[in-house]
């Protein structure tokens, strides 16, 4: 842990930060926004990557956990008129309650089963949503009153800020001891139950944690659009970028997720003259760096560089 | 009368979905590959037989069999260009590879997608029907599509289960799904008996995608659905059985019509789901499954 400070990777993160903070005095706003949804997105992947890259188990349904924090958060402020922190801090609290109530039967199960049961509870949400409509605006989405601040530059460093803060807490955590037990219970989990750890302990510690900095970014983002629409929050493709986010960037690395995350949304931007054909460049990208660099980028630099 | 209805109507669409899983249960039974580009393999196939019989005007019957063999050829193109690299990867550890065949399907499910909705738009596409006009049994009407889909859902089955268990291929298949290393022993190559299965499901999928798209009507829109309800029949059903996956489909086809009927075609999704997370609570392996 204490290596990192003195690692390369630290001064290279560190570099990016203080270049992102200054961003605002020279970008223009459409930049900044663009940015500040790629940092939340940052955060969303950054969260997944802790419970599936360290623990080793697919979860399908990274929006059910952001779709409940933003929901909650918004429902609370649009229908009853509380303050916006007070909203931001009991979506994350709704959406770790979320994750208990899913993991205590998901993580019962494993591989393709836990994959499951994570992408129904994303359906399931989808159609009360859907079902509810009055309390969350269904289909159409839900208006929010207030936002966190007009500003872009404000909003884009509260974003930066919120990512910075969030990588830093889940790396550490990752390089922790509790890290390094999800590691080897998602590597091999008869042996690390053999060594005496509580697996399904250490995983449940981790999709709280994982719950916590989902829900609290969904929450961010949506009184920074001033909606909350089952398709931002909640959609399964939502979840794919996440996934695809965090593949893309390196798994295992948490700070890859977030790079993979930054990459996603600002390639779809470039590629937006390219009309419907985005999308399909991007998974096209996406695909290739799975077959050929199945560490992602964060993974590619590291292994050249425990080389050299 | 209604009951009648709801046995039919669920009848057919429990058939349906069970076509539409079988392919995808036996391709995990034989080689652990959960295929998410499933949902894109049947759009494929009903958009394809949609345009070669609305755009081509080359019949109902051709359009068909155009619709199938787009499925066939994405099916191989799949297994050879997506899952082949990643399982023969040296770079992808052993126990990831099964997380890297499902991120990698995925993302090429996607590009399908895409592709049908960059070149045929979102637009909903109904095949034309092989068989049209509407019949009355006991009082309810029917349409003879509807019935066409049942039976040839139930045929392709049937002639699926006579494959697997009465013949040499079929064997070789089976055997591969119990013990491959066992496979490899006896001087079959594993390859050979995976294109045989990757063929198998990929008409599977473009028969079950043309039948969908004559009946329900498909567009990109449904690829993630498709896949998801596939996903959850199979898991539902165990995975890798066969026939807990026809079980499964049944259940899920009269759950959703009987819900549609009797409360809203609203919630028509929601005990199905609920129905799952249930199972998988008591029964995490499935009605069928072995674990």
């Amino acid at each position: 842990m204490s290596s990192f400070f003195t690692s390369r990777l630290f001064f290279i993160s560190l570099a990016l930060v203080i270049i992102a903070a200054t961003l605002p005095l020279y970008v223009s706003g459409y930049v900044l926004g663009l940015l500040t949804v790629a940092f939340y997105f940052g955060v969303f992947a950054m969260a997944w990557d802790l419970l599936f890259g360290f623990a080793g188990e697919v979860n399908f349904g990274p929006t059910f956990l952001i779709g409940v924090g933003a929901y909650a958060a918004g429902i609370l402020n649009a229908q009853f008129g509380w303050s916006v922190y007070l909203c931001i801090v009991l979506g994350a609290l709704a959406s770790v309650v979320a994750g208990l109530v899913l993991a205590l039967p998901a993580l019962r199960v494993r591989g393709p089963y836990f994959g499951l049961t994570t992408l129904v509870a994303v359906l399931m949400l989808q159609n009360f949503i859907v079902v509810f409509a009055d309390l969350t605006g269904g289909e159409i989405g839900l208006t929010i009153p207030d936002v966190i601040s007009i500003n872009a530059g404000t909003n884009y460093w509260i974003a930066l800020g919120f990512m910075t803060i969030s990588a830093a807490i889940l790396y550490g955590l990752s390089q922790s001891p509790v890290g390094l037990v999800l590691q080897a219970s998602g590597q091999d989990p008869v042996q690390a139950g053999a060594l005496g750890f509580n697996i399904v302990k250490h995983k449940l510690a981790a999709f709280i944690v994982s719950a916590f900095f989902s829900g609290l970014s969904g929450a961010l983002l949506v009184f920074y659009f001033g909606t909350a629409s089952v398709g931002t929050v909640v959609d399964v493709a939502v979840g794919v970028n996440v996934i695809v986010s965090a593949v893309l960037g390196g798994r295992r690395t948490v700070l890859g997720a977030a790079l993979g995350a930054i990459f996603l949304i600002v390639a779809g931007e470039f590629l937006r003259p390219t009309g419907e054909l985005a999308t399909f460049i991007v998974s096209a990208v996406a695909l290739l760096v799975v077959l050929f660099f199945p560490g992602g980028f964060l993974g590619a630099a590291l292994s050249r560089e425990a080389r050299s | 009368m209604r009951a009648f209805q709801i046995l039919i109507d669920g009848f057919a669409i429990s058939a349906l979905y069970a076509l539409g899983a079988t392919g995808f249960t036996l391709i995990f039974g034989v080689s652990g590959v959960l295929n998410l580009s499933h949902g894109a393999i049947m759009v494929a196939a009903a958009v394809a037989a949609w345009a070669a019989a609305s755009i081509l005007n080359v019949g109902t019957y051709a359009g068909a069999l155009i619709g199938v063999g787009v499925a066939l050829l994405t099916a191989f193109t799949t297994y050879f260009a997506v899952v082949k690299p990643i399982q023969d990867s040296r770079r992808i550890p052993n126990e990831e590879k099964e997380i890297f065949v499902l991120t990698g399907t995925l993302l090429w499910g996607i590009m399908i997608q895409e592709l049908i909705a960059y070149f045929f738009t979102n637009n909903a596409k109904t095949v034309l029907p092989i068989v049209d006009g509407v019949v009355e049994i006991l009082g309810v009407r029917t349409p003879r599509n509807e019935i066409f889909t049942a039976i040839v859902c139930c045929l392709v089955i049937a002639l699926l289960w006579l494959l697997v268990n009465r013949t040499r291929t079929g064997k070789a298949v089976l055997a591969a799904s119990m013990n491959p290393r066992g496979v490899t022993l006896l001087g079959l190559e594993l390859t050979n008996i995976y294109i045989v299965v990757w063929a198998i499901y990929g008409i599977l999928a473009g028969i079950a995608g043309v039948l969908l798209g004559m009946f329900l009507g498909v567009s990109s829109y449904s690829v993630g659905p498709l896949t998801a309800s596939a996903f959850s029949i199979v898991v539902l059903g165990g995975l890798g059985s066969v026939s807990g996956s026809l079980i499964a489909a049944f259940v899920v086809g009269y759950l959703e019509t009987l819900t549609a009927y009797l409360l809203s075609p609203a919630y028509r999704t929601i005990p199905a789901l609920l129905l799952l997370v249930f199972v998988m609570y008591i029964r995490p392996q499935g009605l069928l499954g072995r674990r």
